[in-house]
């Protein structure tokens, strides 16, 4: 079935985001990676619930989530893994400086509300426009723009970012970051 | 904010990211920084490519002599 060979293909292209959407949901490689098996063996199960014509990725993106938030509920008192196996497991980056830099965002990252994390990362990383970044996540489109304005706005504050005058209109948060 | 002078004097931090009594200054666009954050913490993952696990996977949902005959 050559369709079926076209949805495969789609899927391998898309593996690579999920992993890195995966880790940054449950912050384990190995985890991420199951989780990401599993995305792939539910597609294939129900491509016939696919939609064509529509954004695969983003129906992938759908399945992983909707997967890890039913497993992220069971395991809800599991400690995340912020910085052990996970920046362990990747390869070095060219400059210490970068690495360091990095290590804090990535704390600073897992510092913020799973909600406004994801939303975050689906539009900032993954390249997903803010409606489907609201399609993946089941909620309306202001809802995500509003996280993502408060996750920026909250990352700024925990890494005490210079400038915060450039950002946003949240005065509240400008004051608090400005003052300390 | 002024741009393109020569002299121009760099505003207290550096665009790069570096420490300064323990705070981590990330320059004056904060969007385009996290950003670029973001991006690059992705892109760690994204670089590494498709592991052998998952093209072997797809390859044996994808061959119909082993449907149903799963190990």
């Amino acid at each position: 079935m050559s369709q079926r060979n076209d949805v495969r293909d789609v899927m391998l292209a898309a593996v690579p985001s999920l992993r890195a959407f995966a880790i940054s949901l449950c912050g384990n490689v190995d985890r991420a990676d199951d989780l990401v098996q599993e995305t792939l063996l539910r597609a294939w199960a129900n491509l016939n619930s696919f939609q064509p014509g529509t954004n695969m990725s983003a129906w992938l993106f759908t399945i992983l989530r909707n997967l890890f938030r039913s497993e992220y509920r069971k395991r809800r008192h599991e400690v995340e893994d912020v910085d052990g196996s996970y920046a362990d497991s990747l390869a070095s980056l060219p400059d210490q400086n970068s690495r360091l830099e990095l290590g804090e965002f990535r704390k600073a990252l897992n510092l913020l509300p799973p909600d406004q994390r994801e939303s975050l990362i689906l539009v900032g990383a993954s390249g997903f426009s803010y409606e489907e970044a609201a399609q993946i996540c089941g909620c309306a489109v202001g809802t995500i723009k509003s996280r993502v304005n408060r996750a920026r706005t909250r990352l700024a504050e925990i890494l005490s970012i210079d400038g915060a005058s450039d950002f946003g209109p949240d005065r509240e948060t400008r004051a608090v970051v400005n003052s300390s | 904010m002024t741009r393109g002078g020569p002299l121009q004097p760099k505003k207290k931090a550096d665009v790069r990211g570096y420490k300064t009594n323990g705070v981590v200054k990330l320059g004056p666009d904060i969007k385009a920084r996290i950003g670029q954050q973001l991006r690059l913490m992705y892109s760690e993952v994204v670089d590494q490519g498709v592991p052998d696990r998952f093209v072997e996977m797809l390859k044996r949902l994808d061959d119909p002599t082993n449907r149903g005959s799963k190990q």
